[in-house]
Protein backbone atom coordinates (compact mmCIF):
# COMPACT_ATOMS: atom_id res chain seq x y z
CA UNK A 1 0.00 0.00 0.00
CA UNK A 2 1.38 3.44 -1.32
CA UNK A 3 0.01 6.88 0.31
CA UNK A 4 -2.32 8.38 -2.83
CA UNK A 5 -0.32 11.03 -4.94
CA UNK A 6 -3.79 11.70 -6.56
CA UNK A 7 -5.43 12.08 -3.75
CA UNK A 8 -3.16 14.27 -1.71
CA UNK A 9 -3.66 16.51 -4.64
CA UNK A 10 -6.88 16.63 -4.51
CA UNK A 11 -7.07 17.62 -0.96
CA UNK A 12 -4.60 19.98 -1.56
CA UNK A 13 -6.11 21.97 -4.22
CA UNK A 14 -9.45 21.86 -1.64
CA UNK A 15 -8.15 23.24 0.82
CA UNK A 16 -7.41 26.32 -1.70
CA UNK A 17 -10.67 26.15 -3.73
CA UNK A 18 -11.69 26.74 0.30
CA UNK A 19 -9.68 30.17 0.16
CA UNK A 20 -7.06 29.00 2.95
CA UNK A 21 -3.63 29.32 2.24
CA UNK A 22 -2.47 28.63 6.03
CA UNK A 23 -1.36 25.23 6.67
CA UNK A 24 -0.41 24.13 10.63
CA UNK A 25 0.71 20.13 11.20
CA UNK A 26 2.80 17.79 11.86
CA UNK A 27 3.76 15.56 9.17
CA UNK A 28 2.51 11.80 9.26
CA UNK A 29 2.87 9.40 6.45
CA UNK A 30 -0.20 9.69 4.72
CA UNK A 31 -0.21 13.30 4.97
CA UNK A 32 3.20 13.73 3.33
CA UNK A 33 3.03 13.88 0.07
CA UNK A 34 -0.03 17.28 0.47
CA UNK A 35 2.33 18.55 3.18
CA UNK A 36 4.97 18.40 0.44
CA UNK A 37 2.53 20.20 -1.70
CA UNK A 38 2.09 23.22 0.51
CA UNK A 39 5.39 23.25 1.13
CA UNK A 40 6.55 23.69 -2.69
CA UNK A 41 3.71 26.18 -2.99
CA UNK A 42 4.73 29.63 -2.83
CA UNK A 43 1.44 31.15 -2.26
CA UNK A 44 0.66 28.94 0.92
CA UNK A 45 2.54 29.05 4.54
CA UNK A 46 3.22 25.75 6.35
CA UNK A 47 3.72 25.71 9.44
CA UNK A 48 5.24 22.48 10.87
CA UNK A 49 4.74 22.14 14.86
CA UNK A 50 6.88 20.09 17.68
CA UNK A 51 3.01 18.82 18.85
CA UNK A 52 -0.16 18.84 17.75
CA UNK A 53 -1.43 21.06 20.63
CA UNK A 54 0.77 24.18 19.54
CA UNK A 55 -1.33 23.89 16.46
CA UNK A 56 -4.60 24.75 18.36
CA UNK A 57 -3.15 27.89 19.63
CA UNK A 58 -1.16 28.94 15.94
CA UNK A 59 -4.70 28.43 14.93
CA UNK A 60 -5.61 30.55 17.56
CA UNK A 61 -3.93 33.43 16.64
CA UNK A 62 -4.59 33.05 13.23
CA UNK A 63 -8.46 33.12 14.10
CA UNK A 64 -7.99 36.54 15.72
CA UNK A 65 -5.83 37.95 12.26
CA UNK A 66 -8.76 36.79 10.56
CA UNK A 67 -6.42 34.63 8.10
CA UNK A 68 -8.18 31.49 7.15
CA UNK A 69 -6.28 28.17 8.47
CA UNK A 70 -6.34 24.70 8.38
CA UNK A 71 -4.80 22.27 10.73
CA UNK A 72 -3.69 18.92 9.44
CA UNK A 73 -2.53 15.90 11.84
CA UNK A 74 -2.54 12.41 12.43
CA UNK A 75 -5.68 10.86 15.05
CA UNK A 76 -2.96 10.15 17.33
CA UNK A 77 -1.57 13.82 17.48
CA UNK A 78 -5.34 15.04 18.21
CA UNK A 79 -5.30 12.70 21.04
CA UNK A 80 -2.09 14.22 22.15
CA UNK A 81 -4.28 17.93 21.25
CA UNK A 82 -7.57 17.37 23.56
CA UNK A 83 -6.55 20.15 26.46
CA UNK A 84 -5.92 22.69 23.69
CA UNK A 85 -8.63 21.97 21.82
CA UNK A 86 -11.03 21.99 24.98
CA UNK A 87 -9.26 24.49 26.98
CA UNK A 88 -8.51 27.09 24.60
CA UNK A 89 -10.56 26.40 21.53
CA UNK A 90 -14.15 25.50 23.22
CA UNK A 91 -13.64 27.34 26.17
CA UNK A 92 -13.13 30.48 24.46
CA UNK A 93 -15.32 29.76 21.30
CA UNK A 94 -12.42 29.63 18.48
CA UNK A 95 -13.26 27.67 15.53
CA UNK A 96 -10.90 24.80 14.59
CA UNK A 97 -11.43 23.39 10.98
CA UNK A 98 -9.19 20.12 11.33
CA UNK A 99 -8.12 17.32 8.18
CA UNK A 100 -7.24 14.27 10.57
CA UNK A 101 -5.81 11.17 9.02
CA UNK A 102 -7.13 8.27 10.63
CA UNK A 103 -4.92 5.56 11.38
CA UNK A 104 -5.55 2.18 13.00
CA UNK A 105 -8.95 1.62 12.01
CA UNK A 106 -10.84 -0.63 9.37
CA UNK A 107 -7.64 -2.43 7.22
CA UNK A 108 -4.69 -1.60 9.70
CA UNK A 109 -2.03 -3.83 9.39
CA UNK A 110 0.31 -1.77 12.31
CA UNK A 111 -0.42 -2.52 15.54
CA UNK A 112 0.68 0.65 17.47
CA UNK A 113 -2.04 2.56 15.51
CA UNK A 114 -5.29 0.27 16.43
CA UNK A 115 -5.86 1.41 20.11
CA UNK A 116 -5.98 5.61 18.65
CA UNK A 117 -7.87 4.15 15.65
CA UNK A 118 -10.60 2.43 18.22
CA UNK A 119 -11.12 5.44 20.35
CA UNK A 120 -11.13 8.41 17.92
CA UNK A 121 -14.74 8.65 17.03
CA UNK A 122 -15.90 8.07 20.48
CA UNK A 123 -13.27 11.04 21.91
CA UNK A 124 -14.73 13.47 19.22
CA UNK A 125 -18.70 12.43 19.88
CA UNK A 126 -17.24 12.91 23.82
CA UNK A 127 -16.12 16.28 23.29
CA UNK A 128 -18.93 17.35 20.52
CA UNK A 129 -16.83 18.00 17.50
CA UNK A 130 -18.63 17.53 14.60
CA UNK A 131 -17.07 15.15 12.02
CA UNK A 132 -17.40 13.42 9.05
CA UNK A 133 -15.34 10.82 7.37
CA UNK A 134 -13.78 11.70 3.72
CA UNK A 135 -13.60 8.58 1.56
CA UNK A 136 -14.29 9.93 -1.99
CA UNK A 137 -12.00 11.72 -3.49
CA UNK A 138 -14.95 13.14 -5.93
CA UNK A 139 -16.42 14.71 -2.71
CA UNK A 140 -13.43 15.41 -0.68
CA UNK A 141 -13.20 19.27 -2.01
CA UNK A 142 -16.20 19.67 -0.95
CA UNK A 143 -16.39 18.27 2.51
CA UNK A 144 -13.24 20.39 3.18
CA UNK A 145 -15.15 23.82 2.13
CA UNK A 146 -18.37 22.30 4.15
CA UNK A 147 -16.09 21.61 7.16
CA UNK A 148 -14.51 25.20 6.90
CA UNK A 149 -17.78 27.26 6.73
CA UNK A 150 -19.23 25.47 9.55
CA UNK A 151 -16.56 25.56 11.88
CA UNK A 152 -16.61 29.57 11.57
CA UNK A 153 -20.33 29.77 12.03
CA UNK A 154 -20.75 27.27 14.54
CA UNK A 155 -17.35 28.58 16.66
CA UNK A 156 -16.26 25.31 17.03
CA UNK A 157 -14.48 22.33 16.40
CA UNK A 158 -14.93 20.87 13.23
CA UNK A 159 -13.20 17.39 12.11
CA UNK A 160 -13.00 16.05 8.70
CA UNK A 161 -11.36 12.50 8.97
CA UNK A 162 -9.39 11.52 5.64
CA UNK A 163 -9.45 7.55 5.83
CA UNK A 164 -7.86 5.20 3.94
CA UNK A 165 -10.46 4.27 1.52
CA UNK A 166 -9.14 8.05 0.27
CA UNK A 167 -5.13 7.89 1.17
CA UNK A 168 -4.08 4.89 0.41
CA UNK A 169 -3.93 3.82 -3.61
CA UNK B 1 11.60 41.33 42.09
CA UNK B 2 8.19 40.96 41.77
CA UNK B 3 6.32 40.17 38.58
CA UNK B 4 3.60 42.96 39.34
CA UNK B 5 6.31 45.11 39.14
CA UNK B 6 7.66 44.07 36.00
CA UNK B 7 4.36 44.14 34.38
CA UNK B 8 3.70 48.00 35.58
CA UNK B 9 7.13 48.87 33.86
CA UNK B 10 6.10 47.65 30.89
CA UNK B 11 2.35 48.68 31.00
CA UNK B 12 2.86 51.83 28.98
CA UNK B 13 4.89 49.99 26.08
CA UNK B 14 1.60 47.51 25.51
CA UNK B 15 -0.58 50.09 24.41
CA UNK B 16 -0.01 49.27 20.71
CA UNK B 17 0.89 45.60 21.05
CA UNK B 18 -1.07 42.66 21.15
CA UNK B 19 -0.50 41.06 24.64
CA UNK B 20 -1.15 37.49 25.34
CA UNK B 21 -0.98 36.55 28.88
CA UNK B 22 -1.28 32.95 30.94
CA UNK B 23 -3.40 32.02 33.39
CA UNK B 24 -3.86 33.11 37.32
CA UNK B 25 -1.73 35.74 38.48
CA UNK B 26 -0.19 36.68 35.75
CA UNK B 27 -3.56 37.89 33.77
CA UNK B 28 -5.11 39.37 36.92
CA UNK B 29 -2.22 41.32 37.98
CA UNK B 30 -2.06 42.99 34.24
CA UNK B 31 -5.86 43.33 34.14
CA UNK B 32 -5.50 45.05 37.51
CA UNK B 33 -3.49 47.63 36.04
CA UNK B 34 -5.86 48.28 33.73
CA UNK B 35 -7.58 46.23 30.82
CA UNK B 36 -7.25 47.18 27.41
CA UNK B 37 -9.09 45.52 24.02
CA UNK B 38 -5.62 44.30 22.71
CA UNK B 39 -5.34 41.99 26.08
CA UNK B 40 -6.01 38.18 25.81
CA UNK B 41 -5.89 36.27 29.08
CA UNK B 42 -5.58 32.68 28.63
CA UNK B 43 -7.12 31.42 31.43
CA UNK B 44 -6.46 27.72 30.65
CA UNK B 45 -4.90 25.77 28.28
CA UNK B 46 -1.11 25.89 30.30
CA UNK B 47 1.87 26.23 27.67
CA UNK B 48 -0.49 27.43 24.65
CA UNK B 49 0.24 31.26 25.20
CA UNK B 50 3.08 31.37 23.63
CA UNK B 51 1.86 29.14 20.46
CA UNK B 52 -1.10 31.95 20.43
CA UNK B 53 1.37 34.40 20.24
CA UNK B 54 3.52 32.98 17.30
CA UNK B 55 0.09 32.25 15.17
CA UNK B 56 -0.44 36.13 15.69
CA UNK B 57 3.04 37.21 14.69
CA UNK B 58 3.13 34.96 11.88
CA UNK B 59 -0.12 36.05 10.33
CA UNK B 60 0.06 39.66 11.42
CA UNK B 61 3.33 40.75 10.42
CA UNK B 62 3.17 44.49 10.95
CA UNK B 63 1.90 44.20 14.53
CA UNK B 64 3.89 43.87 17.87
CA UNK B 65 3.51 40.77 19.97
CA UNK B 66 4.26 40.35 23.54
CA UNK B 67 3.68 37.05 25.42
CA UNK B 68 3.78 37.18 29.62
CA UNK B 69 4.61 32.93 30.03
CA UNK B 70 5.76 31.73 33.42
CA UNK B 71 7.49 28.69 34.20
CA UNK B 72 5.44 26.24 35.12
CA UNK B 73 2.81 26.92 31.60
CA UNK B 74 6.28 26.82 29.18
CA UNK B 75 7.60 23.79 30.90
CA UNK B 76 3.90 22.35 29.53
CA UNK B 77 5.02 23.30 25.81
CA UNK B 78 8.98 23.21 25.97
CA UNK B 79 8.29 21.92 21.99
CA UNK B 80 7.35 25.91 21.83
CA UNK B 81 10.82 27.22 21.71
CA UNK B 82 11.84 24.87 18.50
CA UNK B 83 8.87 26.24 16.63
CA UNK B 84 9.46 29.99 17.51
CA UNK B 85 13.15 29.49 16.48
CA UNK B 86 12.54 27.36 13.08
CA UNK B 87 10.47 30.29 12.23
CA UNK B 88 11.31 33.10 13.62
CA UNK B 89 8.91 35.59 13.98
CA UNK B 90 11.07 38.68 14.22
CA UNK B 91 8.11 40.84 16.21
CA UNK B 92 7.52 38.80 18.98
CA UNK B 93 8.53 38.83 22.19
CA UNK B 94 8.90 36.12 24.75
CA UNK B 95 8.62 36.64 27.97
CA UNK B 96 9.14 33.96 31.27
CA UNK B 97 8.18 34.88 34.73
CA UNK B 98 10.09 32.17 36.53
CA UNK B 99 9.26 32.21 39.86
CA UNK B 100 10.03 29.02 40.60
CA UNK B 101 6.14 28.06 41.62
CA UNK B 102 2.78 26.59 40.42
CA UNK B 103 1.68 29.58 42.32
CA UNK B 104 -1.42 29.71 40.66
CA UNK B 105 -2.45 26.06 41.22
CA UNK B 106 -1.18 25.87 44.83
CA UNK B 107 2.74 27.01 45.25
CA UNK B 108 4.66 23.49 44.60
CA UNK B 109 7.53 23.80 43.33
CA UNK B 110 8.38 23.87 39.64
CA UNK B 111 11.71 22.24 38.18
CA UNK B 112 13.03 25.87 37.80
CA UNK B 113 13.23 26.26 41.79
CA UNK B 114 16.83 26.52 43.10
CA UNK B 115 17.89 26.67 39.25
CA UNK B 116 17.70 23.04 38.96
CA UNK B 117 16.07 23.62 35.41
CA UNK B 118 17.26 26.40 32.91
CA UNK B 119 14.93 28.14 30.64
CA UNK B 120 17.13 30.27 29.26
CA UNK B 121 19.60 27.67 28.72
CA UNK B 122 16.33 25.47 26.79
CA UNK B 123 15.28 28.95 25.13
CA UNK B 124 19.09 29.20 23.63
CA UNK B 125 19.20 25.61 23.04
CA UNK B 126 16.55 25.47 20.79
CA UNK B 127 17.90 27.96 19.03
CA UNK B 128 16.58 31.24 19.67
CA UNK B 129 19.43 34.26 19.26
CA UNK B 130 18.22 36.58 22.00
CA UNK B 131 17.31 35.13 25.41
CA UNK B 132 17.98 37.91 28.15
CA UNK B 133 18.19 36.95 32.06
CA UNK B 134 16.78 39.35 34.19
CA UNK B 135 16.82 39.33 38.32
CA UNK B 136 16.32 43.42 39.29
CA UNK B 137 13.52 45.64 37.60
CA UNK B 138 16.02 47.65 36.07
CA UNK B 139 17.81 45.05 34.18
CA UNK B 140 14.06 43.69 33.25
CA UNK B 141 12.87 47.18 31.89
CA UNK B 142 16.25 47.12 29.71
CA UNK B 143 16.15 43.90 28.38
CA UNK B 144 12.39 44.62 26.94
CA UNK B 145 13.40 47.91 25.60
CA UNK B 146 16.22 46.37 24.07
CA UNK B 147 13.69 43.54 22.28
CA UNK B 148 11.48 46.00 21.28
CA UNK B 149 14.26 48.39 19.00
CA UNK B 150 16.24 45.00 18.09
CA UNK B 151 12.71 43.90 16.20
CA UNK B 152 13.53 40.14 16.39
CA UNK B 153 12.42 37.28 18.34
CA UNK B 154 13.43 37.80 21.71
CA UNK B 155 13.12 35.58 24.75
CA UNK B 156 13.25 37.66 28.30
CA UNK B 157 13.05 35.19 31.44
CA UNK B 158 12.29 36.95 34.31
CA UNK B 159 12.87 35.49 37.94
CA UNK B 160 10.87 36.94 39.80
CA UNK B 161 9.57 35.65 43.57
CA UNK B 162 6.72 33.78 44.16
CA UNK B 163 4.01 36.49 45.05
CA UNK B 164 0.52 37.06 43.30
CA UNK B 165 -2.35 39.57 43.73
CA UNK B 166 -4.03 39.76 47.37
CA UNK B 167 -7.62 38.51 45.13
CA UNK B 168 -8.59 37.30 41.97
CA UNK B 169 -11.75 38.20 39.83
CA UNK B 170 -12.25 39.61 36.47
CA UNK B 171 -15.42 41.31 35.03
CA UNK B 172 -14.40 39.83 31.92
CA UNK B 173 -15.88 36.46 30.42
CA UNK B 174 -13.93 34.51 28.34
CA UNK B 175 -15.61 34.59 25.47
CA UNK B 176 -16.16 38.04 25.49
CA UNK B 177 -12.05 38.72 25.90
CA UNK B 178 -11.73 36.37 22.84
CA UNK B 179 -14.45 38.13 20.98
CA UNK B 180 -13.68 41.82 21.74
CA UNK B 181 -9.38 40.93 21.41
CA UNK B 182 -10.66 39.82 17.91
CA UNK B 183 -12.58 42.81 17.13
CA UNK B 184 -10.08 45.24 18.14
CA UNK B 185 -7.36 43.15 16.17
CA UNK B 186 -9.78 43.35 13.03
CA UNK B 187 -10.68 47.16 13.62
CA UNK B 188 -7.05 48.14 13.42
CA UNK B 189 -5.99 46.06 10.34
CA UNK B 190 -9.05 48.34 8.88
CA UNK B 191 -8.22 51.37 9.91
CA UNK B 192 -4.36 51.51 9.46
CA UNK B 193 -3.59 48.14 6.99
CA UNK B 194 -1.67 46.24 9.87
CA UNK B 195 -2.81 43.11 8.99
Amino acid sequence: MTVSYDNSKIIFDGIKAAGIRSISALPETWLGPLLQRAEDDPDVRLLQVAKEEEAIGIAAGAYFAGTPHILLMQNHGFLAAINGIVSLAQLYRVPLCMLIAVRGHWGEPYPWHTRGGIVTEPVLRALEIPFEYARDPQKVAKQIREAWTFSQSSLSPVALLLTRDLMED
Amino acid sequence: MERAECLQIIYPELEDKLVVTIMGACAQELYNLGHRENFFYLQHAMGLASSIGFGLATHLPNERVVVLDGDGSVLMNLGTFATLARYRPRNLIHVIFDNGSLLSTGGFESQTFSGVTDLDAIARGAGIRHVAHAVTTLDFGEAFLAAIERQDLSVIVAKVSAVGPDHYGMDLPLGENAFRFRRWIQGRARAGGTA
